[in-house]
């Protein structure tokens, strides 16, 4: 499991989880869970597209994902109503199928594109990818607090002219690097549970915004270096486990929290009752 | 304390959908003064403070602070808006959102150094908010989120605290606690405080001055020079009465005159 | 006649399977619509595209175990409705977070059903035909059964329409009236997964969110009937797929080296289109004669304000 093509794979899903969980802990943050969903179907038309025009996907993944990410940004400015949401996601979806019935491999292309493939990184794309991952990682890095205080509290930070607006525009444009990069290995409908779930869990164990961020990165590589090792064992797909996987690393989290809360409320009361 | 004004605003004025919100608006505010900012609800007092902030651009008129126009990087304005509401689950504790107002418009990753550390903990002894600094900052009450939030603005040092109906939701045994935190921290540290409210009641044994604002218009000076009939009449343009009553202020309008742009003021507090 | 024989390529209105596709097409169509216009009313969009993930499950899963996909796309959904009815449809953004997670589970097992489906069949085309739909090949059998569903859920609409309409606008009135406020929204989330799973088979799970909201969604802002709007969706809809179903007929001829686009691609692009059109005021202002009474702004207050039950 761990020689020849697939020193690719490990290198590439360690890439994709600690870039999915940095840029994750803002996305469950920001709670921008209609981007987590509508940049990837973005890039899926764009994956497909490339396919038809001989391109690399990678390429596709970019341009359509950063085209989404942009739309978005645009949409939200002026308040979109709900329904052009819903239907420009789904409208990127059967584009992408328009696409890939035109080329000759629909069903295996299909398939990958939408719930990924541990071998979706080629090693000749491991440079680029690798390449925006740090690019990715540098960007948060940089905006950091400007990020924490516009997600938490944007009133505030306009005040202070931290500027949200321009704010949400760069990180939008991060995710759709993240997207670009994570859509190969974990498939366009099941990234976002890649996204969502490590975060979401890391913060049920802590206070701490850097431990929240830490225990994000950690419980997603986690995660994907299980999904691809079982992947690899059971030839069953990628996304699958990784969704799996992240749904219970959420339900220990949330389960975690109510024991935490029942052990501290038996505590108050043993407290009480020895001074009472 | 200079006598050049921490705040000037100058006959602003700014319409919207054709009626006229705010209209020649004009006083200033000296280092280290408590302002009230005077007036119900939905009368621009919201949008007043956002103009000066420079969020919103009057029609007319300028805002001046310490002499200069203002720019959002100028940082001698501190805010505290109305409604934050902030998730529980957020992963960050009140003290960490303290810090950040010390450092949140700065790029990168750096650590904080130990006299940071040491300031937080001081801002957070100012405004009372030890006990609960380590819990997550929107597991607060609202009072204990207040406390974080204007811990938050002040610790930038800024000249001027705006604070938007800080007392609106608050029961009045906090309220009281607020007033008196806020006249406390405004002279330990220097700051001068503009705080708008639908009720004076609680602020008359704090309050500087009063910026009193009804449709747009409004009179600015000592509470003893603006809250009288005549300079209230005018500026509602039809007569009222205020009437002093143990230490508190009911304002009234004649009978068979409609009170509903007064009635907003819940007048007389009964404790 | 060869204008005609340009759009209708030969053979259209023979062809065995085309007619089979125009009336399940029609048919569900005019369930979704019904459905989409009260589910665009009560602003329960989100969960319309829950009950996709999950009838996308339940497609894949009856595949697999050979079970006809409508049975599952149906049953998924109502499972997923009553799942949804269990933990309360309340929007908060901790709950969003925690829906978003399992319908990624739901998904994901929709992902492990599909490549069983390759694996084990010799069949290919599982993931198109469940995802993006295959109304060609649809065994006319199924036609009665699909029938009676879709008049089933027009009827349960009838039925409810009254306090279905109330409890949109106030949960307090219709409480106050006796009226079972929960099995009123519990009723009419059973009608929208027996409708998405209608058109699921039609224009395929993923996509079938298309056919519920973009008729009605159009239909809603053009005008302030609720009939009307419901009318004009059903229009809309069946349109949207008629056409959609003769164009991939046609690019069959017109993309020589292919099989074709999909005809789920074109249903939703004429939906999205439609959509973006009944957004250009000069159509809502042609279309002024279809609504009682005029708001100036064009956008319907009346019906969007809502109540989330």
């Amino acid at each position: 499991m761990f020689t020849g093509f697939m020193v690719n794979a490990w290198q590439v899903a360690t890439i994709v989880a600690i870039v999915a969980g940095v840029v994750g802990f803002f996305v469950v943050l920001r709670g921008s869970a209609f981007p987590a969903h509508a940049i990837p179907n973005g890039a899926f038309a764009g994956a497909a597209g490339a396919n038809l025009i001989a391109v690399s996907p990678l390429i596709g993944l970019g341009v359509f994902s950063l085209g989404a990410a942009l739309g978005i940004g645009a949409m939200s400015r002026r308040g979109r109503p709900d329904a052009v949401t819903a239907l420009a996601l789904v409208m990127m979806l059967a584009l992408g199928a328009a696409f890939l019935s035109l080329s000759t491999e629909y069903e295996p292309e299909i398939f990958s594109l939408l719930f990924g493939e541990i071998l979706g990184v080629s090693s000749n794309e491991i440079l680029p990818v690798a390449v925006l991952g740090v690019v990715c990682i540098v960007a948060v890095g940089v905006l950091y607090r400007r990020l924490l205080l516009t997600s938490i509290a944007p009133e505030i930070a306009a005040a202070r002219g931290l500027r949200p607006q321009r704010i949400e525009t760069a990180f939008l444009i991060v995710v759709a690097c993240a997207t670009t990069m994570t859509v190969p290995v974990v498939g366009a409908l099941l990234i976002f549970t890649l996204m969502i779930g490590p975060p979401a869990a890391a913060r049920c164990f802590t206070n701490r915004t850097e431990r929240a961020m830490l225990g994000s990165i950690v419980i997603a590589l986690l995660t994907v270096w299980m999904a691809i090792g079982c992947s690899y064992e059971t030839n069953w797909p990628v996304g699958f486990y990784v969704s799996v996987f992240s749904a219970t690393w959420y339900g220990i989290g949330r389960g975690y929290v109510v024991w935490h809360k029942t052990r501290v409320v038996h505590l108050e009361s043993a407290t009480s009752m020895e001074l009472g | 304390m200079t006598n050049s004004p921490v705040l000037e605003v100058d006959n602003v004025g700014l319409s919207f959908s054709g009626r006229r919100i705010l209209d020649g608006v004009s006083f200033e505010i000296h280092g280290g003064e408590f302002t009230g900012l005077i007036g119900s609800n939905g009368v621009g007092k919201t949008t007043l403070l956002r103009i000066i902030l420079g969020l919103q651009r009057p029609d007319s008129g300028e805002v001046r602070v310490l002499g200069a126009p203002l720019s959002p990087r100028s940082r001698s304005l501190g805010y505290v808006p109305q409604k934050v509401v902030i998730d529980p689950d957020i992963p960050m504790r009140a003290r960490d959102f303290v810090a950040l107002g010390l450092d949140a418009h700065r790029y990168g990753f750096a650590r904080r150094t130990a006299q940071q550390h040491e300031l937080v903990e001081k801002m957070l002894h100012d405004v009372d908010a030890e006990r609960f600094a380590d819990h997550r900052v929107g597991s607060l009450s609202g009072g204990e989120q207040q406390r974080i939030f204007i811990a938050h603005a002040l610790i930038s040092q800024p000249k001027l605290l705006l604070l938007d109906e800080p007392l609106a939701n608050l029961d009045p045994k906090s309220v009281q606690e607020i007033v008196a935190l806020l006249h406390r921290v405004a002279s330990d540290h220097q700051v001068a405080i503009l705080l708008s409210a639908h009720e004076m009641n609680a602020l008359l044994p704090v309050m500087d001055r009063i910026v009193y604002v009804t449709d747009g218009r409004a009179a600015s000076g000592t509470t003893d020079e603006v809250v009288r009939s005549e300079v209230l009449s005018k500026l509602y343009g039809h007569h009222v009465d205020v009437l002093k009553l143990h230490g508190r202020v009911l304002v009234v309008a004649e009978p068979g005159r409609d009170n509903e742009d007064i009635a907003q003021h819940p007048t007389l507090t009964v404790d | 006649m060869n204008a005609v024989h340009i759009f209708f390529e030969p053979g259209f209105f023979t062809s065995s399977p085309v007619h089979v596709a125009l009336v399940i097409g029609a048919v569900t169509a005019v369930a979704s619509a019904v459905v989409g216009v009260f589910t665009v009313v009560r602003s329960q969009s989100f969960a319309g595209h829950a009950l996709t993930d999950v009838a996308t499950t339940g497609g894949s899963g009856a595949f697999f175990f050979g079970i006809s996909p409508l049975v599952g796309f149906i049953g998924g959904g109502v499972i997923g409705a009553g799942a949804m009815d269990l933990i309360g449809v309340q929007r908060m953004r901790s709950r969003d977070m925690a829906t978003g997670i399992v319908l990624g589970s739901a998904t994901g097992l929709a992902a492990l059903f599909l490549y069983l489906d390759t694996t084990k069949s010799a069949t290919t085309g599982a993931t198109q035909q469940i995802l993006f739909g295959s109304i060609f090949t649809i065994d006319p059998s199924t036609i009665p059964l699909v029938v009676i569903l879709s008049a089933l859920t027009l009827a349960v609409i009838g039925l409810i329409y009254r306090p279905l309409l109330l409890s949109s606008f106030s949960a307090e009135l219709t409480r106050a009236r006796g009226i079972n406020l929960r099995g009123v929204g519990l009723l009419f989330m059973i009608a929208m997964a027996v409708s998405v799973g209608l058109s699921s088979i039609a224009v395929g799970s993923i996509l079938s969110t298309a056919l519920l909201i973009g008729p009605a969604a159009a239909s809603v802002r053009l005008t302030n009937s609720l009939r009307a709007a419901m009318v004009l969706a059903c229009v809309l809809g069946v349109l949207a797929t008629w056409l959609g179903i003769l164009f991939a007929y046609d690019s069959f001829y017109w993309i020589p080296s292919s099989q074709g686009l999909p005809v789920s691609f074109f249903i939703v692009s004429l939906i999205f289109v439609s959509y973006l059109i009944s957004g250009l005021s000069v159509v809502r202002r042609s279309l002024g004669w279809l609504t009682a009474n005029r708001l100036p702004t064009g956008s319907t207050p009346a019906l969007t304000s809502k109540v989330e039950v």
